[in-house]
């Protein structure tokens, strides 16, 4: 970089950095803290920041009353699910719109997104109804399809922006040189658009493991996912801090851990066509 | 990997996961959803014991009360099948019943003895004379106090004390700079929260939600006392932002010893007397308040267990009602974990277990539970059945919304007078969208 | 480029998520719109087998003249109007505070980004239990530490409280967003300003926001979208009291506590006209940034 940096200046960017990246993170750290401690610990006066007793209690409270594997288990298939048989439909419909752009390319990308506008509880009794009629409560697959569609909009949409961004001369190239269409999706704009793609699915990963209303109302048990994990905490009789805590912490580790791994290439991929 | 072997790779995943997620399972268990009070989450623990003698495997979905309700209705309307049982209370049942939805629980085993089951419990769960609903545990409401706080303000609690009482006591009571407060009532909006709290009050100044032509009553002087008595002794004597407090926050509150008194299901004694209490040995009980208009502002309540109509696995069903609100079941907890935490309020038989009669609450919780009568919860004459509730379809969203407006007045966004003639109007809205006016 | 043949393949290749989306979209209106014409009351015993008596518009009616209606309208437009002015303005500062050098800058960006990654119903249920809880809240023993009276958060200032928690979840999406775009600016254009003596604030209305708007309507248009069907972060907190009832969180309480699927479902209508009045006037505004 051209630009010539004092390194008083990095302090102080650093210090101001460092003071908001810890404040946001605060409820965060706060309840993976307060799982470690006793239920009295939790509700303490003054809070307690370090000096207490660690204890892995409320951990295994939580355990023995659910079966945590299941419910990740679960969430893991239906939001890998959703993505993958997302990114499936995604990619023929967004090399379309990039690379045969008609005049109702926009139109028909803004239809998409406006269909994520139906409120999800004004059509909680048809949803149900229909999944009843065809047998579809508290199974697996029929989660999968219902979040594909939820996030397709948004899978099409991003795919789009990357695939924008690829010069048409290379697929004509390729045309030139005998490529069906086939291959020319498979070899030359797949592998050109991976680091897209990869974001792509890890936002809609994230989206589909967080989405709380049809999994909470399309299941019972054999499907239920994180989302039911939780609702089974949230406000039981007596003190109940540290449990929530230790479910709460339960809940997300795995997919803040899968973010954070994954941050540069979410990064790099949220750009939504952004850069131009 | 190559690209073409990911993404065929990618492609059978999401085949297989798929197909495999639409196979059903095809074992013999029973799904239950239940609410995630402890009394529920100790039976879960027990159910292994069940599935040992009978050899049915149970599937518990427990959720936060406003979920289940939530989850259930839907279920239930939808006709979804998803439950073996359901965990559901007073106000349900008869409605439920009263539309074919339920599975009658009138062939119940000999040794069951429904005739032990308390009848206030029972007639609650039925519906033209038939149980649809087991009660796993009843209760009422009453108050809890701190005995050495009551002692230091120098006063002390009749068994049926008045509300000019209770409010007296708060005050005497409250101490803000050692963050005591006298009186810990529920102002949460919600029917089954602040809304249970303040109808069941209401009855006690003569107050009702209808008149028998179902017209809303909150333009009447009872509603006005009540409200404006509520919020004027909360204000003097009750916690930081009690609008939002429910049973849970009081329930916490009052472990905490930020309480002086509580007024609330009875089922919270065996909480305040246990071991994450901080005052369990100084807890004294006594009656809800009357204002000597000949009822008190006690309710009635139980939850219980239900069988929803169509399920592949009624008998199933049935064999675990049967057991989880059985005597042997009470019998099971108590041995384990002692008479204090066995579920009230259902049976006769536990109330005249001596065993049982020595546990400090379990007189007073007997005599609110029977001093509870839905059929005629109010001073004036009242087209509905039921005391914190009224049994009509159309109650739990009206009375929702109208505790809302509750609330804001407690909060003090609103006046009293402005909340009550809102919930006139919402009432009768709703009254006459249903075509009762 | 596009010839005849990749045209007709173009359309084929189209087809599953168009059809796929037509399906989800058209089936449940459908059914939303016939449901709305009916008294559909299911606690009453009405069900669609045994046929729905029609009512013409009294839904519709019946729904728009409740006294409920119109504020909830405007909690709706509070609410997504306070998230996105915060994320934006809080994004863009932090985003340009992320681009500046700094020791750690990958572990700062880590935890700024945390927030995003925590589902709405365990956010609200932390933010309400541990920190706004008015006596054992960290937020009251921060106060109390400095002397103050506690805040009853979700009781006396509701709406801002839940905005604040939304806005928690969604400033880690905007910053990132920013971010990329900011990074995309080009440093030389910048240091010739600041060599011609161009004040901070200059430079950044003149050079920087210009430079964002791109990115600026993409936060706006997928933020609206996501805020107005904002759901669990009510449920959880306040239930709909103290003027944090939003649309759909009306239409939630006509459906399921009312049990009025007819009353509900005209509301689910109004709720998609609003939303596509907002997309237009979103489009209006900040459309042109979006030339496909």
């Amino acid at each position: 970089m051209a630009r010539s940096v004092t390194t008083k200046r990095k302090m102080i960017t650093t210090a101001a950095a460092w003071t908001i990246g810890l404040i946001i993170f605060f409820p965060i750290y706060w309840t993976i803290l307060t799982s470690f401690k006793t239920e009295a610990q939790a509700i303490n006066d003054p809070p307690l920041f370090f000096a207490f007793d660690w204890t892995l209690e409320n951990y295994a409270v939580v355990q023995e009353r659910s079966d945590y594997m299941k419910f990740l288990w679960n969430s893991v298939i239906i939001a890998g699910g959703s993505t993958i048989l997302g990114i499936l439909v995604a990619i023929p419909a967004a090399w379309s719109m990039a690379f045969v752009p008609s005049k109702r390319t926009k139109d028909i990308l803004l239809w998409m997104l406006s269909t994520k506008m139906l409120p999800a509880v004004g059509v909680l009794y048809p949803i149900s109804l229909i999944f009843v009629e065809f047998n579809l409560l508290d199974t697996r697959g029929g989660l999968v399809v219902v979040l594909m569609l939820i996030n397709l909009p948004i899978i099409v949409w991003m795919l789009y922006t990357y695939f924008k961004e690829i010069p048409g001369e290379i697929l004509e190239a390729a045309r030139m040189d005998g490529a069906t269409l086939k291959e020319e999706i498979l070899y030359v704009l797949t592998p050109m658009a991976i680091p897209g793609i990869a974001s792509t699915v890890l936002l809609n990963f994230i989206l589909a493991w967080n989405e709380a209303f049809w999994t909470l109302n399309l299941t019972a048990s054999t499907a239920a996912p994180l989302t039911a994990f939780i609702a089974s905490y949230s406000s039981p009789e007596g003190l109940f801090f540290a449990k929530l805590s230790a479910a709460s912490t339960m809940a997300i580790t795995p997919i803040l851990i899968l973010g954070w791994f994954s941050q540069k290439q979410l990064v790099r991929g949220l750009t939504f066509g952004a850069v131009k | 990997m190559s690209l073409k072997s990911t993404l065929s790779a990618a492609t059978a995943l999401s085949l297989i996961t798929a197909t495999g997620a639409f196979a059903a399972d095809p074992s013999a268990t029973i799904t239950i959803a239940t609410v995630n009070n402890g009394d529920m989450i100790r039976m879960q623990g027990y159910t292994d014991k069940f599935t040992e003698e009978t050899g049915i495997a149970v599937e518990w979905v427990t959720l936060e009360e406003n979920v289940l309700r939530q989850r259930v209705t839907t279920d239930i309307t939808t006709k979804g099948g998803a439950f073996d049982i359901m965990t559901i209370g007073m106000y349900e049942t008869p409605i439920w019943g009263s539309n074919g939805w339920l599975v009658p629980l009138d062939d119940l085993s000999e040794e069951y003895n429904v005739g032990d089951l308390l009848p206030a419990m029972a007639g609650g769960l039925s519906y033209d004379g038939t149980l649809y609903a087991a009660p796993f545990y009843g209760e009422s409401s009453m108050i809890m106090y701190r005995t050495d706080l009551m002692e230091a303000a120098g006063l002390e609690m009749p068994d049926a004390p008045t509300w000019e009482f209770i409010a007296e006591a708060a005050a005497a009571m409250t101490d803000r700079d050692a963050d005591i407060n006298g009186i810990c009532l529920r102002g949460k909006a919600g029917w089954g929260e602040g809304g249970a709290f303040i109808t069941a009050m209401s009855n006690s100044f003569g107050a009702r939600w209808f008149d028998m032509d179902w017209n809303a009553q909150f333009d009447t002087e009872p509603w006005a006392n009540t409200l404006n008595f509520y919020k004027e002794m909360m204000d003097a004597s009750g916690p930081t932002g009690y609008a939002t407090n429910g049973f849970n926050e009081n329930l916490s509150l009052f472990n905490q010893g930020k309480c002086g008194m509580w007024i609330d299901a009875t089922v919270a004694a065996s909480f305040v007397t246990g071991d994450d209490s901080t005052v369990a040995d100084s807890v004294g009980f006594a009656l809800a308040p009357d204002t000597g208009l000949g009822k008190r502002s006690n309710w009635l309540w139980a939850w219980a267990l239900a069988i929803p109509a169509g399920t592949q696995q009624e008998a199933e069903a049935k064999q675990f009602i049967e057991w989880a609100t059985s005597t042997g079941y009470i019998d099971l907890v108590a041995e384990n974990e002692g008479w204090a935490n066995v579920p009230p309020g259902a049976r006769t038989s536990l109330y005249e277990n001596p065993n049982y009669q020595a546990v400090p609450f379990a007189q007073m919780t007997l005599d609110s539970i029977l001093s509870a009568d839905p059929n005629n919860s109010t001073v004036e004459p009242s087209p509905y059945v039921g005391i914190q509730f009224a049994a009509i379809p159309e109650f739990a969203g009206i009375a929702t919304e109208v505790s809302q407006e509750f609330s804001a007045a407690y909060a003090g966004q609103q006046t009293v007078e402005e909340a009550l003639e809102k919930a006139q109007a919402i009432t009768n809205e709703a009254m006459e969208a249903a075509g009762y006016r | 480029m596009a010839t005849k043949a990749s045209r007709s393949a173009a359309r084929f290749m189209m087809a599953p998520a168009v059809v796929l989306l037509l399906g989800w979209m058209l089936v449940p209106l459908i059914m939303t719109l016939w449901f709305s014409f009916t008294k559909y009351l299911p606690l009453r015993g009405d069900s669609i087998d045994r046929g729905l008596d029609w009512v013409g518009f009294s839904n519709y009616a019946r729904f728009i003249s409740s006294s409920s209606f119109w504020p909830s309208v405007q909690t709706t437009l509070v609410m997504v109007g306070g998230v996105l002015l915060i994320t934006l303005v809080l994004g863009i500062l932090l985003a340009i505070l992320l681009d500046q050098p700094m020791w750690g800058q990958g572990v700062v960006r880590i935890l700024v980004i945390a927030p995003f990654f925590v589902m709405p119903t365990v956010s609200a249920l932390v933010w309400k239990n541990m920190l706004m809880d008015p006596v054992n809240g960290i937020l009251a023993h921060l106060w109390r530490f400095f002397g103050a009276e506690p805040v009853a958060w979700l009781q006396d200032a509701s709406l801002s409280s839940i905005i604040m928690i939304v806005s928690w979840q969604w400033l880690p999406f905007a910053t990132l967003i920013l971010l990329t775009a900011i990074q995309s600016l080009d440093s030389e254009q910048l240091e010739a300003a600041e060599m011609d003596g161009a004040p901070v604030l200059k430079r950044f209305w003149h050079i920087v926001l210009p430079h964002l708007a791109r990115a600026i309507t993409i936060v706006i248009l997928i933020q609206t979208i996501f805020l107005l069907s904002i759901f669990a972060e009510i449920f959880v907190t306040t239930g709909g009291a103290f003027g944090t009832r939003t649309l759909t969180y009306l239409i939630f309480q006509r459906v399921i506590d009312s049990q009025n699927i007819g009353l509900g479902s005209a509301g689910g209508v109004y709720a998609i006209i609003l939303a596509n009045i907002v997309a237009i006037f979103l489009m209006r505004i900040v459309g042109k940034n979006l030339d496909a």
